[in-house]
């Protein structure tokens, strides 16, 4: 969800956020315990009928797609050859509907309004679960991706900079001390925007 | 302007000893705080909205003591921190903006008003919902400044925020510290950012060891460089 989200007014980006988490849900449990290949085909046509009325960019969209390629060009011949081609164009199929209706999703719908979806469905338990603080938990988890992404990065090339040959603990190490720093800070963070209660 | 006020405040991490028996009263519009790295001054002001807690003395913000009411100060006293990377919280500039907002008992269309107005005001709208981790340096420190002031804090403390920018984000930085109503206080090195401030204060071991004109403070603490 990090920086997937693509602005627009569509029917899709506009849509619920919950009913388009349940088609999702729904579309991804018929398609993938359907053994008809006509029902994956549909599915696969819908999908394409939806990131067309979505308006997202299509490159966006291909790059989504394109790593279970990757993957399909290893599992489709071996699939094919031990259980045949049938059951291999069908798993190819139902992959490929999936991850492209999960991309349209997290194309069509903002971090924020997946956070209050969840906020939503967890307040009949809100005797049990405080909803706003695992909403908060979930955001903080998406944005420190990138934050430690850029801290490996940068340990990596302070690594190469002094010529230090490759141990994992020279990467873990100062890896572990900065992110434990960086939450640290966060922390200081979240009280000064007045989340300290 | 709040009225900022240090009464005989000590501080020590460990056996270091890093403010000691600071009385001061900040009620100027635009005050600087400068300093060498280890002098006292980012804990001074991170005392002034709670985060750092003074081991004897108080600090009020309007006659409310910080320590016993730093829910309320935090409310006035808006901060910026030196590498804004740790202060943005949610993936994109908009959510990060409005996440100020969410407790503040506003409704969706306030809180999308406010936060479409901050964006403009700080020249972010065409990057509103861009992953906030791709801005620029400067851009991220433009956020970080954009989701304080969408709280519409009446003080705002700036701890380094031009540190880790180039020379043009501080410019940038230091016209907009201008333009403000708010009152800002500031902790810097680069000098010339406080130069037309309204007030200087330089602290060294733990003192205040000059208060007054910028002019009069900046030349007792480049002879305390000498």
């Amino acid at each position: 969800m990090i920086g997937l989200y693509s602005p627009g007014s569509s029917l899709i980006h506009r849509a619920p956020t919950l009913l388009k988490l349940f088609l999702l849900s729904l579309c991804v449990v018929v398609i993938g315990t359907s053994p008809d290949l006509r029902v994956v085909g549909g599915a696969a046509a819908g999908a394409l009928l939806l990131f067309l009325i979505a308006r997202v960019p299509m490159r966006a969209a291909a790059g989504q797609i394109a790593p279970i390629l990757l993957i399909l060009l290893v599992a489709v011949p071996i699939q094919g050859l031990l259980s045949g081609w049938l059951v291999a164009t069908l798993m190819a199929g139902r992959l490929l509907v999936a991850v492209a209706l999960a991309a349209l999703f997290t194309m069509t719908t903002t971090v924020t309004a997946v956070l209050e979806a969840f906020q939503r469905l967890l307040r009949p338990f809100r005797r049990f679960v405080d909803a706003d603080r695992v909403g908060l938990l979930v955001a903080l988890t998406i944005r420190c991706i990138p934050l430690v992404s850029d801290i490996v990065r940068e340990v990596l090339e302070a690594r190469t900079a002094r010529g230090t040959q490759w141990s994992l603990m020279s990467i873990a190490v100062p890896v572990v001390v900065r992110s434990l720093y960086a939450a640290d800070a966060l922390g200081e963070a979240l009280i000064a925007r007045g989340l300290d209660d | 302007m709040s009225s900022i006020r240090f009464e005989q405040v000590s501080h020590s991490f460990g056996d270091r000893s890093v403010l000691h028996d600071v009385t001061l009263e900040l009620t100027e519009q635009r005050i600087g705080i400068v300093g060498a790295n280890g002098s006292g001054k980012s804990t001074l002001v991170r005392m002034i909205n709670g985060l750092v807690a003074p081991q004897s003395g108080t600090v009020t913000v309007d006659g409310q003591n910080v320590a016993k009411h730093a829910r309320d100060v935090r409310r006035k006293v808006g901060f910026i921190f030196t590498n804004p990377d740790n202060q943005i919280v949610m993936p994109t500039v908009r959510e990060d903006v409005a996440f100020t907002l969410r407790r503040r008992g506003l409704s969706p269309a306030e809180i999308a008003e406010r936060t479409t107005a901050a964006l403009a005001k700080f020249g972010l709208s065409e990057h509103a919902d861009h992953p906030a981790h791709r801005l620029s340096g400067g851009q991220k420190q433009l956020l970080a400044l954009a989701a304080v002031l969408v709280a519409e804090p009446a003080t705002i403390v700036a701890d380094e925020p031009t540190t880790l920018l180039d020379a043009r984000n501080i410019r940038r930085i230091s016209e907009l510290w201008q333009t403000l109503p708010q009152q800002v206080i500031v902790v810097t090195h680069h000098l010339h950012l406080v130069e037309n401030f309204d007030r200087v204060i330089v602290i060294e071991k733990g003192e205040v060891v000059a208060d007054g004109a910028p002019e009069q403070s900046l030349a007792a603490y480049s002879a305390l460089l000498a």
